[in-house]
């Protein structure tokens, strides 16, 4: 049979030799190639501690926007929703009402809003396919958890704090 | 020899036979595909639609056999006869393309471009023709023209600020009921659609008004806000209906009737004008004689969700897992249990008019 490549090494099944067999030279082989590791530079980091710097693409945890004066940016058009590969963002929309002015940019807005962490795959997509500059994300790295129901991220959970009450406090 | 004499055009180098009388539009239609051309007013099924928004413009270059000579101008297809012989350029012509891009521009002056708040988005066909024709940028500086939204009757919602003029919806009011009470008020960059003095529509056919409209300017009210068209499963039904054939299209969601629509053919006009009471009032299931999935254009956004096949087609049944397992199968998780999306209590198909903060809150 015609060889892939040329690296591979037949396996040597002759009887070892007085040096192999007394053990200790290749013993002291692994042990210089350990001690050889400890004076090499460290790949590893301490994490909580240390961080490493983040690409400027990193895409972590979503949020949900709001404008100036505090109101909600999301219409719930959808488009995040249909652009999600992982099928991961739902919505239900609703109607502002006279007097919440105030909460909804326009008179369109997700009543409710869901992503599921578990499905997302953090492509970023929404943040693409959004025309409202509503959906974001940010560079926070999605926390863990024990329990699955704390990753699915209802509306409160992804808007961002009220810039005016915010100032208030 | 009475029989009349069959005309040949020639559209975009395919020639086709039609009888006199016929105009370029619809010889362009029997072609079909990409030759025919766009239109935003024309109505086959309405008596003296077209000839408003210019979509359709075409050029002539040869008039016909006995007068070769082509016509000075663009012509809008949707009023111009055929003549034999006639040679017609659509997408073969850079001049009808150039001209298209600067009606799209035109038509889109006005309008607001909230399609993300548009119901409309998705089935639009000022969306659908801007997207294929127009520019990305707008070189319009003003102000744009704004109304108040307005309610014609309980069930139709009228944005006139989304309004292109096209006046479709003004000859199915006069052509399909006996009393037409809505109409344009006002000339020129004032006209609008309107009622006379904030009357209410009210008549069995008038709901069709939603159907053909292009844009989202009169949409169905029931279905406000509920639902973004394509995340809707288009589903042919029937029923026995007394005033109409009740031939109609559910939007659904899983069970839920969240839209009931007349039935489009390839051209987006619908196949048969549907009464209100249909549209407006058999929002479930049990309602309907469901014959299957629509068929939806591979290209439109609403195919998104791969409901769309061959209407009275039976789908293979999925194996589900426990018929593999031979048991339930434990989940660890049960979205339905904490997702506040798709509540079984808060049933948005049989809200009457659009959700607000209040239909959400009760159950919580």
């Amino acid at each position: 049979m015609q060889k892939l490549t040329n690296r591979s090494v037949a396996v040597n099944r002759s009887p070892m030799t007085l040096a192999e067999r007394a053990y200790l030279p290749a013993l002291a082989k692994g042990l210089r190639i350990t001690l050889g590791h400890i004076f090499k530079k460290k790949v590893t980091i301490s994490y909580p501690e240390q961080k490493r710097p983040f690409s400027p693409v990193f895409r972590g945890l979503h949020i949900l926007n709001r404008d100036e004066e505090g109101r909600e940016n999301c219409t719930a058009c959808g488009l995040c929703a249909l652009a999600c590969p992982a099928e991961a963002i739902t919505m239900e929309a609703a109607e502002r009402k006279p007097g919440e002015e105030h909460l909804y940019r326009e008179e369109k807005y997700a009543a409710k809003y869901e992503i599921n962490m578990l499905r997302c795959i953090f492509c970023g997509f929404c943040e693409e396919a959004c025309p409202k500059d509503a959906i974001y994300l940010t560079e926070t790295v999605m926390p863990s958890n024990y329990n699955r129901q704390s990753f699915i991220y209802k509306k409160e959970d992804l808007l961002i704090p009220h810039p005016q009450k915010q100032e208030g406090k | 020899m009475s029989e009349v004499q069959n005309f040949k055009v020639t559209i975009d180098n395919i020639t086709v036979e039609v009888a006199p009388g016929t105009t370029i539009l619809n010889a362009a239609r029997a072609i079909g595909g990409e030759v025919a051309p766009p239109a935003m007013c024309y109505y086959s099924k309405l008596k003296d639609s077209g000839g408003k928004c210019r979509t359709c413009l075409v050029e002539v270059s040869k008039g016909s056999e006995k007068d070769p000579r082509p016509m000075p101008k663009l012509v809008a297809s949707c009023r111009t006869t055929v003549m034999d012989g006639m040679e017609v350029k659509n997408i073969t012509s850079e001049k009808v393309l150039d001209a298209r891009k600067g009606i799209v521009e035109m038509l889109l002056i006005n309008h607001p471009l909230d399609c993300p708040v548009c119901d409309q988005a998705g089935e639009c066909d000022l969306q659908n023709l801007s997207y294929e024709h127009g520019s990305e940028k707008t070189r319009y500086e003003f102000k744009r023209r704004t109304f108040e939204k307005e309610d014609i009757g309980p069930y139709i919602q009228l944005h006139m600020t989304r309004c292109i003029m096209c006046f479709r919806c003004v000859y199915t009011a006069d052509q399909l009921t006996d009393k037409r009470e809505h109409g344009i008020l006002e000339r020129g960059d004032h006209a609008q659609i309107s009622t006379l003095l904030g009357k209410s529509l009210d008549h069995d056919f008038i709901g069709n008004v939603i159907d053909v409209c292009p844009v989202g300017a009169l949409t169905d009210k029931t279905f406000r806000f509920k639902n973004r068209v394509w995340f809707a499963k288009p589903v042919d039904a029937h029923r026995d209906c007394p005033t109409c054939k009740g031939k109609v299209r559910l939007w659904m969601r899983g069970e839920e009737v969240f839209r009931v629509t007349a039935r489009k053919d390839q051209w987006g006009e619908v196949e048969d004008f549907i009464c209100n009471d249909c549209r407006f009032h058999k929002k479930e299931t049990k309602d309907w004689v469901i014959e299957g999935p629509s068929v939806v254009d591979r290209r439109s956004v609403i195919a998104q969700g791969h409901y769309q096949g061959k209407v009275g087609m039976v789908k293979e049944q999925p194996r589900l897992i426990d018929q593999v397992i031979g048991k339930a199968p434990k989940l660890l998780m049960d979205i339905h249990s904490i997702s506040d999306v798709n509540r079984p209590d808060v049933d948005l198909s049989q809200i009457e008019g659009p959700a607000h903060s209040d239909d959400f809150e009760h159950n919580k």
